[in-house]
């Protein structure tokens, strides 16, 4: 046996797609947080109910670092489909563990082979036969706990949390790991160097995915109106809304001060939540990729009306329906510039657990703010996969309602205003909702031309002026929107920007390229559109400026060299997009491959 | 010197002209214009303070409609065929004012089918009136989803397939009030209306409206001509307010009445002609609506109406103030809370 390798490597588990073994690498996964060591994990999944493959990758790190790796150095595998596959995938030196009633050839003599007796100890287990299925994950963890020294305890601890304190389910699910792992003692004889050991690097963290904080993010916000549609990888998001609403957002006497609503696809969805913004409430859609083009018509009438709404798109890989399953950073453009005519939207960029919750309070507050559409482009990574993270932080500024006027500010106003009137110079006009009872507080809003007071017009001077000031009103977008993330490298050189739920492997990246002896690097992690002055200092300052991407175009290269088109020369995309989150060795390599040129 | 004539004004103390709103730039002999008249009319005789009332529409000549009454009235002309989604968020915003939709049948036969029928599904508290007149104005006479078989239209040929007819989808999607009149029964219309606006739920009323530039030839089923001559009332219809005492003397005299109790306590009285027609079942409906298709007739009247059922915006339990006049301490949790929130996270 080589050298011992403690806390730091990759396992990937082979299941059967809806055989229930998302429970039981949730608990590896909780366990090994719970041992204090960083660690993350993810879903890869198919698109499909039951019965096609499905991988789900943990990374254990001790120097934190949690991006996915190509390099698997322990792998387990319960699917005959798959087991070739996942037995050519084992690192050299590492190990592989697989059912025993899979009766296909092992040729392979430079990693350890452990088969498990799956099938016999779910058999053997004192659940009925319709648990037993799902009992024989529960064979892998363990078999796989003890090999590698996961704490009992802690597995317990997930379990019961997995089934909220459930004692009959936690018991059941238990005491089969408890006979794997008394199996594993006396019939494994561990000959591969991986283990794992209790840490002290995970307190003060929680973990939880981006989808639920996203939700309750929302309702810290204030969020008062909710329209959605199913679809993959958002309907968590919607679901989480309707899961603690009820609990954070009722009065004493138990009434709402909130609706969420199933729409009957995604123009509805966006368009009850404009109806709802219109009407003064705190309204979102939540929504992806394939909802987001289907949202775009409605997306203009909001950008032009002036309405206030927020639109989170948890992007997953396209063009058309794609791979419903799997992640992708490539609704920038499309989100950027949604709907026909001249316009940019406003697009908040999360990338973290915490992060989407932030951004989902402050999304409501400048959606009011600015009387706009805001997009918030999470992915399937972020929103729907397990992420370590520092707790949700309560909102650090009170509910920005943005200009409206009610009956007495009418009043003092002897009822003059203008609903498109640029009063204060910052390009945001004042607006009345529905339910004012003063005279002159009525508007007709519409999609159609409209001159300062709400009203019809074809002139061409009112059309074009009114644009002007849409544009004015984008402009103090750039300054409200969050900043950039700056991370300075003494005596830096060249500049990387990423954004969203590439940091972990970028953050890597630079480790990784220190070690190189690469170039010193200054990382910008891009938050929002439209780019800030932050941001284009940033850029102006280094020499070459390498944009980090999950996609096949390089979007925000593209959106960056027409803001910038004088700046343009200097940047080199690094984009990439096969549906799995970014690894760092990617990232490094091509850095360094554009470095050399 | 004369003085001028007290102006008159209703019980909520506006005069006629609080309820207008800009001048039409419809076709002169629009259906469409004689509609937003009677809504003027209604309000205005209802006592209803338009603050009170929400506008909305989709895209078409029925839709500019809306700005050419209750002027001060918050209103939203949206997309083509997509009134019912924006009008079904913006009625949770104050569930204390009521809402008229106008569409048109493009708006809503064609492009909007999937958005009516949702929102006639879920009961929304909305009046819902279909100018229906078989053709695209705004877009120069093609034919509507509603235009009748064999219908000839100068540039488009001959219609080969069968109208939608709006009464029977609504129905179909659970609707509970439904209606069909004729813009020209301007009585009809107004009496339809104040019923409608004091229906608990979605109010469908599909009005034939002639499009006089388009589709008005004297044997087009949208026309004014043939509307007169095929006009077949189930009814004569007479609305009663809620605190309006009801005599049912000469001519309303017991036996040749039936009388709709509506929710707000107001009364919906409906003399017989030549047959009993009874609104309340869903089944005398859909058999109506049949028989006007295989008999050519313009059946109109209040085709069925179901008091019972709650609203969309009575299903959320939500609190009394409007949502969209509460603030931070009812929308944000506590502070206390968020720990409770982490500590719920593994």
């Amino acid at each position: 046996m080589s050298e011992k390798v403690v806390n730091d490597f990759s396992v990937t588990i082979a299941t059967v797609n809806g055989s229930g073994s998302q429970t039981a690498n949730v608990t590896l996964l909780r366990a090994l947080f719970k041992m204090g060591i960083p660690v993350s994990g993810k879903n890869l999944f198919p698109s499909n109910i039951q019965g096609l493959p499905t991988w789900y990758t943990i990374r254990v790190s001790k120097d934190g670092f949690i991006a996915r790796r190509d390099e698997q150095e322990v792998v387990v595998t319960l699917n005959p489909v798959s087991f070739a596959r996942d037995l050519a995938s084992v690192q050299p030196g590492g190990a592989f563990f697989y059912a025993d009633d899979i009766k296909l050839p092992i040729a392979r003599s430079d990693i350890s082979v452990y088969p498990m007796p799956v099938k016999q100890m779910a058999r053997a287990a004192n659940v009925s036969p319709a648990l037993r299925d799902y009992i024989a994950n529960m064979v892998y963890v363990g078999i796989l706990g003890y090999m590698l020294g996961i704490d009992m305890e802690t597995i317990k601890q997930a379990l019961s949390f997995h089934f909220k304190g459930k004692a009959q389910a936690i018991d059941s699910n238990f005491s089969t790991i408890k006979a794997a792992a008394d199996w594993a003692a006396q019939n494994l004889k561990k000959s591969d160097p991986y283990s794992v050991a209790q840490m002290d690097s995970t307190s003060g963290f929680v973990m939880a995915d981006g989808n639920t904080a996203a939700a309750l993010g929302a309702i810290y916000g204030g969020l008062q109106f909710a329209a959605w549609y199913p679809i993959t990888p958002a309907s968590t998001l919607a679901e989480s809304l309707n899961v603690f609403l009820p609990q954070l957002r009722k009065t004493t006497d138990g009434k709402q001060t909130y609706a969420v609503l199933q729409a009957e696809d995604e123009l509805a969805a966006v368009g009850m939540a404009i109806g709802a913004g219109w009407g003064g409430l705190r309204s979102m859609t939540s929504t992806s990729g394939p909802g987001i083009s289907l949202m775009a018509e409605y997306a203009g009438l909001a950008y032009y009306a002036e309405v206030p709404v927020v639109i989170w798109d948890v992007q997953r890989i396209g063009p058309s329906t794609g791979l419903p399953t799997r992640t992708a950073q490539g609704d920038l453009t499309e989100a950027y510039f949604l709907s026909h005519g001249d316009k940019q939207n406003i697009i908040l960029l999360p990338g973290s657990v915490q992060e989407c919750f932030e951004f989902g309070w402050k999304a409501l507050d400048l959606a009011e703010h600015l009387q706009a559409p805001v997009f918030v482009l999470s992915d399937l990574d972020l929103g729907m996969n397990q992420w370590m993270t520092k707790p949700f932080e309560y909102p650090d500024t009170p509910l920005e309602r943005g200009k409206v006027l009610w009956e007495a500010d009418l009043k003092k106003l002897n009822g003059v205003w203008g609903r498109y009137k640029d009063s204060d110079g910052d390009g945001i006009p004042f607006r009345t909702v529905p339910g004012n009872k003063h005279p002159s507080a009525a508007w007709f809003g519409r999609g159609t031309g409209h001159d300062e007071n709400a009203r019809y017009t074809e002139d061409a001077d009112t059309w074009e002026s009114n644009m002007t000031r849409l544009k004015k009103k984008y402009d103090t977008a750039r300054t409200l929107v969050p900043k950039p993330v700056i991370k300075v490298a003494k005596g830096a050189t060249v500049g990387i920007i990423a954004y969203g739920s590439t940091e972990p492997a970028v953050e890597e990246a630079l480790a990784l390229l220190k070690q190189a002896g690469g170039p010193k690097t200054a990382f910008l992690r891009l938050r929002a559109l439209p780019f800030t002055a932050e941001a284009q200092d940033f850029i102006k300052k280094y020499e070459r400026i390498y944009i980090v991407e999950a996609n096949r175009d390089g979007q925000l290269r593209q959106i960056l060299s027409t803001v910038l088109p004088d700046q343009a020369h200097k940047f080199r995309s690094a984009c990439h997009s096969d549906g799995l989150p970014l690894t760092a060795k990617w990232v490094k390599e091509t850095i360094l491959a554009q470095e050399e040129k | 010197m004369t003085t001028p004539a007290p102006v008159q004004t209703n019980k909520a103390g506006l005069s006629k002209n609080d309820y207008r709103g800009l001048p039409s730039t419809l076709c002169q002999g629009c259906g469409h214009n004689s509609i937003a008249n009677q809504i003027i009319t209604v309000c205005y005789d209802l006592n209803i303070v338009p603050e009170e009332i929400m506008k909305f529409s989709g895209i078409g000549c029925s839709s500019k409609s809306p700005a050419y009454f209750l002027n001060r009235s918050f209103g939203f002309n949206g997309l083509h065929g997509r009134m019912s989604s924006l009008a079904t968020g913006a009625l949770f915003a104050d569930t204390t004012l009521r809402a008229i939709g106008i569409s048109g049948d493009g708006d809503t036969a064609s492009i909007g089918m999937g958005g009516f029928k949702h929102m006639v599904r879920r009961n929304a508290p909305i009046v819902y009136i279909v100018e229906n007149n078989g053709v695209y104005g705004l877009t120069k006479g093609q034919f509507s989803a509603t235009a009748e078989v064999g219908l000839n239209l100068k540039h488009q040929g001959t219609n080969q397939y069968m109208p939608v007819d709006i009464c029977m989808e609504a129905l179909a999607s659970n609707a509970t009030f439904v209606a069909r009149s004729f813009a020209g029964d301007a009585k009809q219309v107004k009496e339809l209306l104040k019923a409608a606006l004091s229906h608990h739920g979605v109010a469908v009323l599909d009005i034939i409206s002639p499009c006089v530039t388009f589709n008005n030839q004297e044997d087009a089923t949208h026309s004014y001509t043939w509307g007169k001559d095929h006009e077949a009332p189930l009814h004569e219809i007479s609305f009663i307010p809620a605190l309006d005492e009801i005599e049912l003397q000469g001519e309303f005299a017991e036996g040749t009445v039936r009388e709709v109790s509506m929710h707000d306590g107001s009364t919906v009285l409906l003399k017989k002609l030549e047959k009993d027609y009874d609104p309340t079942s869903r089944a005398n409906a859909f058999q109506m609506l049949e028989s006007t298709q295989l008999n050519n007739w313009l059946v109109t009247g209040l085709l069925y109406i179901d008091e019972s059922k709650p609203t969309l915006t009575e299903t959320f339990n939500l609190v009394d103030t409007p949502l969209n006049r509460l603030a931070d301490p009812d929308l944000r949790p506590a502070r206390e809370t968020i720990e409770k929130i982490n500590a719920m996270m593994f």
